[in-house]
C-alpha cells in the first residue's frame, strides 16, 4: 500500500466521519443564529432520527423514501415540542440556564429512547448496497458517498434558504437584532420555533444517513453533540460554512492522527488543534467577532 | 460574614454534627462523604461561574488531576499521602494557570468549548498514559489517609475529616467573595469593560479565581482517591464536568450556599430515584428541566425569594391589622 | 364486673402478644435470604447489565416458586451502577450496610469490579463478579472474598493464539477499544503473544464511541499481518467487522469473547462471515452432542430466557446465571452465614455452569480452564464450532 493510497484512504474516512460532525454543527448554528442558544440536545435529534427510521422501516415495513420524510417530520415535531415546552416559557434566561435546560432535555430524550427502543443497538441497511468502490487503491463505501452528498445538499439548501427566501431572511434578522426584527413585523416567537424544527430536521437527516455506517443506540447522542459543538465553535458560531469546513477538518485530523501518529490520541490531536485555533483566533475560523 | 451567612453556617454546622447521630445506617454516611467532595468542587466552581461569570465545562479534569497525582505518587513512588495531596494542588494549580491564561481570554460559548476540550484532553491522557495511570482499567490499592496517627479508615472518620475541610473552605470562600476581590469579580461578571475602566485588573482576577477553583477540585480529587482507594478515568470524564456545573446552577450560582445545596440535592436525589428503575433517567432529566424553568436562578435563590414572599405577606397582614386597629 | 373486664383485657392482650410472637417465630423460620446484585443496567455498558439482571431475576423467581432455599425465599436486591465506579462502591456499601445481604453478585464491568474490592474485603462479604479481567481474583491473598464466573481474558488470548499457531499464523495485528475491557484484553494479548511466540505487528486503539475504524485498519492493511484480533464489546465490534470487510482485508478476523451475542452477526450482515472467536458454548448449545456435560443446562437456560424475555440469551447473562446458582448452592449447604458461604465457594468442585466446569480452590477463585472456551466461527449467519 503506497503512502498516497493511505492518505487517500484517511481522507475518505475523515470526510465520512467529518460530515456527521458538520451536520450536527450546522444544527447548532441554526438555533444559535435565531436565538443565541446552544442546544446541547442537538445530538439526541440525530439519535432519535436514526431510531425512528429503524422503527418505521423495520417495525412497520414502510418503504425507505416515505419513511425518510416521515422521520424528518416526526423529529421536527420533537424539536418544536422542546422549544414550546422548555425554551419558550422562559423570560430572558441566561446562557447557562439554557445550557442546563438543554442538557436536561438531552437526558430526558435519552431516558425516553431507552424506554421506547430498549438498550439494543440498531442498524439500517445501506441505501445502495455495501460493495465498496475502489478509487486509486483506496476504498469508499457507497453509503459514505450518500452521507457526503446529502450533507452538501443540505448545506446548499440552507444557503439558498437563508439568502434567497423571505422566511430565511426573517430568521437571519432575528439573529442580528431581535427587537428590530420584531419591530419590522417579524414574528420572532415563531422564528425561534421554526429554527428548532429546522435544526431537529437536519439532525434527523444525519441520523438516518449515518445509522447504516455507525449503528445507533439510545446512548449515542452526547458524543455526537460534543463533536458537533466542536465543529460549530471551530468554524465560528453563526457561520454555517465554517461549521461544515470545521466538521470535515476535525474528521480528517482524527483519521490522519489515528493513521500517522497514534490511534489512542487521535481525539486529543483534533482538540489540541481546536484549542490552538481558538487561542490565536478567539472566534473560530470564520466567526464574526462576538460583541459583548 | 454577615448575619445571614453566620446563621446559615451555624445551621450547616449543626446539621453536620447531628446527622451521624440520627442516621439510620452507616451507608448514608458514605453518601454524605461523596456529597462533601462535590460540595468542595462546587464552591470553587460557583465562585468562578456565579461571581466571575466564567463558565467551565472541564472541571472534572482538575478533580481527576488531584486524584491521579495522589494515586500515582502514593502507589508508584510511595509518597506520604499529605505530601502527595500538596503536590496535587501544585500540579493542578499550575496546569490551571497554563490553560487559564489563554482560555480565559475567550468568551461565552468559546470558553465553554475550550474548557470542554481541555477536559477531554486530560481524560484521554488518563487513559493513554497507562505506564503511570494504569490506563482505562484504573489503579488499585491507593493507601488510606491518616491524621495524627489516627487512620481515617472508617466512613465516620472520613466523614468528619471531609466536612471539616468543607467548613474551612466555606469560611475561606465567603471571606474571599465578600472582600475586595469578590467585589472585583462581581464587577467583571457585570461588565468586563466597565470593570477594566474602573481599574480592576480583570485578567489577573479571572486567572486567580480559576486557579483557586481548580485547587478546590484537586483537593476533593485527592480525598476521593484516598476514600475509594481505586480510581479510573471514567470517573473524571465529560459527564462529571457537566454534573458539577448542573449542581452549581440548580443550587443557584449567585451564592455559595446555593452551590452547596445543589451538590447535596443532585448527589442524594438519585438515591431516591432508584425505586423508579428504568424510569430513573427520565425523571432525573424532567426534574432538572422543571427546576430550571420555574427557578432559573436556582433553588437557593428560589427558596430565599419564597421566604421573602412569605415575610412580606405576614408583614403586610400585620400592617393591615394595625391600620384597622387605628 | 370490673374484674371480669380486666381479665378480658388482660387475656386479649396476652393473646395479641402471643399471636405476634408466633407470627414472628414463624417468620423467623422462613426469613428470606437476601442476595445483592449490582449490574450496569443503564449507561454505556447496558447491554451487559440488562441480560444479567433479567437472568438473576428469572432464577430468583424460579427458586421462590419452587419453595425457596430450604424453605427460605430469596430476596434479590438489584442496584444499577450505570457503569460508574463511584456508584458501584456506594451501591456495594448500600447492599452491605443497609440491606445486609449475604452475598453480592456482579458488577458487570472489570473497572467497577476492581473498585469495589476494598469495600468487599473490609466488610467480609462473598462477592462473585460477572466481569472478565483476571486481576479481579488475583492475587488471591488480597482477594479472599472475591470470586468470578466469566472466563478470564488470558484464556481467551491463549486459546486464540494456540488456534492461530495450528493454522501457521505467527504475525498478528491487534486493535482494541480503550476502556477497561479492551485495555485488559490488550495487556493479555501482548503477554500471551510473548509466551506463544507470536509477533504483534500492529497495536491500534479506538474510543468507545467511535463510528469508524477504517483509519486504524488501513494502517494494519499496510503491514504483513496474517490475522487481526479485535478486542471490544458492544457496537464497535460490529463496526470493525464491517470496516474490515469494506477495506477488502482478506486475512482472518478474530474477535474476543465479548462477541458472544448472536445480534452481532445480524447487525454485521454478511461481513461477519468467517469471523472467529473463542466463546463459551452457550451460543452453540444446539450443536453440541447430547452427551456433552453442558448440553442440558445450556438448552434449558436458553429456552427459559427466550420464553420469559423473548430474546436470545447471551453469554453475559450466563455469567449471572452461574453466579446466582453458586450462591444458591452455597446457601443450601451452609445456610445464611457470610464466612461459611465464602468457605463453601472456595472449595466448590465440579460445578457445571454456562461458562464451563468450575473447580474453585484457595489458589484459584475463577475455577475454569481453557477448555471452557470453544473456538467458534460464523458460518451462514450462525456460530459453529471452528475446525
Amino acid at each position: 500500500m503506497s503512502i498516497f493510497t493511505k492518505i487517500l484512504q484517511y481522507i475518505f474516512t475523515g470526510l465520512t466521519i467529518g460530515s456527521i460532525f458538520a451536520m450536527v454543527g450546522l444544527g447548532f448554528n441554526i438555533i444559535y443564529n435565531a436565538t443565541d442558544i446552544i442546544n446541547f440536545a442537538q445530538g439526541e435529534f440525530v439519535m432519535i432520527g436514526g431510531m425512528v427510521m429503524v422503527s418505521l422501516t423495520k417495525g412497520m415495513n414502510i418503504p425507505m423514501i416515505p419513511a425518510f420524510f416521515l422521520t424528518i417530520i416526526i423529529v421536527a415535531i420533537v424539536g418544536i415540542l422542546l422549544e414550546r415546552l422548555a425554551i419558550n416559557p422562559l423570560s430572558n434566561p441566561s446562557i447557562i440556564t439554557i445550557i442546563i435546560i438543554t442538557i436536561g432535555a438531552s437526558i430526558v430524550f435519552k431516558g425516553l429512547a431507552m424506554l421506547i427502543w430498549g438498550k439494543d443497538t440498531f442498524i439500517l441497511p445501506a441505501f445502495t448496497g455495501e460493495t465498496p468502490i475502489n478509487v486509486g487503491g483506496a476504498v469508499i463505501i457507497p453509503q459514505s458517498i450518500w452521507v457526503l452528498g446529502i450533507t452538501l445538499l443540505v448545506v446548499a439548501c440552507l444557503a439558498v434558504f437563508f439568502e434567497k427566501t423571505l422566511l430565511g431572511k426573517a430568521m437571519r434578522a432575528c439573529a442580528t437584532n431581535r427587537k428590530a426584527a420584531s419591530l419590522m413585523g417579524i414574528n420572532v416567537n415563531r422564528m425561534v420555533m421554526l429554527s428548532f424544527a429546522l435544526s431537529a430536521a437536519i439532525g434527523a437527516v444525519s441520523g438516518v444517513i449515518i445509522t447504516p455506517i455507525s449503528l445507533m443506540d439510545y446512548h449515542r447522542g452526547t458524543m455526537l453533540a460534543i463533536k458537533g459543538f466542536a465543529a460549530a465553535i471551530l468554524g465560528g458560531l453563526g457561520s454555517g460554512a465554517g461549521a461544515v469546513i470545521a466538521g470535515f477538518l476535525i474528521g480528517i485530523m482524527e483519521s490522519m492522527g489515528a493513521g500517522f501518529i497514534s490511534s489512542g490520541y487521535k481525539d486529543a490531536i483534533a482538540l489540541v488543534v481546536l484549542l490552538l485555533v481558538l487561542f490565536i483566533k478567539p472566534t473560530g475560523l470564520m466567526g464574526k467577532s462576538e460583541l459583548r | 460574614m454577615n448575619i445571614k451567612n453566620i446563621f446559615i453556617f451555624i445551621l450547616m454546622l449543626a446539621a453536620i454534627v447531628i446527622f451521624p447521630l440520627f442516621v439510620p445506617n452507616k451507608y448514608y454516611i458514605s453518601v454524605m462523604v461523596v456529597v462533601g467532595f462535590n460540595v468542595l468542587i462546587c464552591i470553587g466552581l460557583c465562585m468562578l461561574m456565579g461571581y466571575a461569570g466564567q463558565i467551565s465545562l472541564g472541571h472534572a479534569a482538575f478533580y481527576g488531576l488531584g486524584a491521579y497525582t495522589s494515586g500515582v505518587l502514593c502507589t508508584k513512588y510511595l509518597f506520604n499521602p499529605w505530601l502527595a495531596m500538596l503536590c496535587g494542588i501544585i500540579i493542578t494549580g499550575g496546569v490551571a494557570y497554563l490553560i487559564g491564561v489563554p482560555s480565559l481570554k475567550l468568551k461565552g460559548h468559546y470558553l465553554a468549548m475550550a474548557t470542554l476540550g481541555f477536559g477531554e484532553i486530560v481524560f484521554i491522557a488518563f487513559n493513554e498514559l497507562s505506564f503511570l495511570t494504569g490506563g482505562p482499567s484504573g489503579m488499585t490499592s491507593i493507601p488510606r489517609l491518616s491524621l495524627f496517627g489516627l487512620a481515617l479508615n472508617t466512613d465516620l472518620r472520613f466523614y468528619c475529616f471531609t466536612w471539616v475541610v468543607v467548613l474551612v473552605t466555606v469560611i475561606l470562600s465567603i471571606n474571599i467573595v465578600n472582600s475586595r476581590v469578590g467585589r472585583a469579580l462581581l464587577a467583571i461578571h457585570g461588565s468586563e469593560r466597565a470593570a477594566l475602566a474602573a481599574g480592576v485588573n480583570v485578567p489577573a482576577h479571572k486567572i486567580q479565581i480559576f486557579v483557586l477553583s481548580a485547587i478546590y477540585a484537586s483537593i476533593a480529587g485527592s480525598m476521593y482517591a484516598h476514600f475509594v482507594t481505586f480510581i479510573s478515568p471514567s470517573s473524571f470524564g465529560f459527564m462529571k464536568s457537566i454534573t458539577l456545573v448542573t449542581m452549581v446552577v440548580i443550587g443557584g450560582m449567585s451564592d455559595i450556599w446555593g452551590a452547596c445545596i445543589g451538590a447535596l440535592i443532585l448527589t442524594v436525589l438519585p438515591e431516591y430515584l432508584h425505586v423508579f428503575h428504568d424510569y430513573e433517567i427520565l425523571i432525573f432529566g424532567v426534574t432538572l428541566m422543571i427546576i430550571m424553568i420555574l427557578m432559573p436562578k436556582g433553588l437557593f435563590v428560589g427558596a430565599m425569594d419564597g421566604i421573602e414572599w412569605i415575610k412580606s405577606k405576614i408583614f403586610r397582614k400585620t400592617n393591615e391589622k394595625d391600620t384597622v386597629g387605628i | 364486673m370490673r374484674l371480669s373486664r380486666r381479665i378480658v383485657i388482660l387475656l386479649s392482650a396476652c393473646l395479641i402478644i402471643a399471636c405476634f410472637g408466633i407470627s414472628r417465630i414463624a417468620k423467623a423460620a422462613n426469613e428470606p435470604y437476601k442476595i445483592g446484585a449490582i449490574f450496569s443496567i443503564t449507561g454505556p455498558a447496558s447491554w451487559l447489565g440488562e441480560p444479567e439482571r433479567n437472568t438473576a431475576k428469572m432464577i430468583a423467581d424460579k427458586v421462590n416458586a419452587a419453595g425457596g432455599i430450604n424453605g427460605h425465599p430469596i430476596e434479590l436486591i438489584i442496584y444499577d451502577t450505570e457503569g460508574d465506579e463511584t456508584k458501584s462502591v456506594l451501591n456495594t456499601k448500600k447492599l452491605i450496610e443497609k440491606d445486609n445481604v449475604l452475598a453480592i453478585i456482579g458488577p458487570s464491568r472489570s473497572g467497577s469490579s476492581l473498585a469495589i474490592i476494598p469495600t468487599i474485603q473490609e466488610a467480609q462479604v462473598p462477592n462473585i463478579s460477572c466481569a472478565a479481567s483476571i486481576k479481579i481474583v488475583q492475587p488471591v491473598s488480597e482477594r479472599k472474598w472475591v470470586f468470578k464466573t466469566p472466563q478470564p481474558d488470558s484464556f481467551c488470548a491463549e486459546v486464540m493464539f494456540e488456534y492461530m499457531l495450528g493454522k501457521g499464523i505467527t504475525r498478528v495485528a491487534i486493535i482494541t477499544i480503550s476502556d477497561g475491557f479492551g485495555d485488559s484484553g490488550r495487556i493479555e494479548l501482548l503477554e500471551a503473544a510473548k509466551k506463544k511466540g507470536i509477533t504483534i505487528v500492529a497495536d491500534e486503539r479506538y474510543g468507545g464511541k467511535d463510528t469508524d475504524m477504517t483509519a486504524q485498519l488501513t494502517k494494519i492493511k499496510g503491514t504483513d499481518a496474517q490475522a487481526i484480533v479485535n478486542w471490544s464489546i458492544g457496537p464497535t465490534q460490529v463496526i470493525v467487522t464491517k470496516n474490515v470487510h469494506q477495506l477488502g482485508i482478506k486475512i482472518p478476523l478474530f474477535q474476543s469473547h465479548g462477541f458472544g451475542n448472536t445480534k452481532n452477526i445480524e447487525q454485521a450482515g454478511g461481513a461477519a462471515e468467517g469471523v472467529l472467536a473463542p466463546i463459551g458454548r452457550l451460543l452453540v448449545a444446539e450443536r453440541l452432542p447430547d452427551y456433552h456435560y453442558q448440553k442440558k443446562l445450556l438448552m434449558d437456560y436458553k429456552n427459559e430466557y427466550m420464553e420469559k424475555f423473548g430474546a436470545e440469551a447471551s453469554t453475559f447473562g450466563g455469567h449471572a446465571y452461574d453466579s446466582m446458582y453458586m450462591v444458591i448452592e452455597a446457601l443450601k449447604a451452609v445456610g445464611p452465614d457470610r464466612a461459611k458461604i465464602r468457605d463453601y465457594l472456595e472449595n466448590m468442585k465440579g460445578f457445571v455452569g454456562t461458562a464451563g466446569l468450575f473447580n474453585f480452590s484457595p489458589l484459584d477463585h475463577n475455577g475454569l480452564t481453557k477448555e471452557s472456551f470453544e473456538m467458534l466461527k460464523v458460518k451462514d449467519g450462525m456460530f459453529v464450532i471452528a475446525d
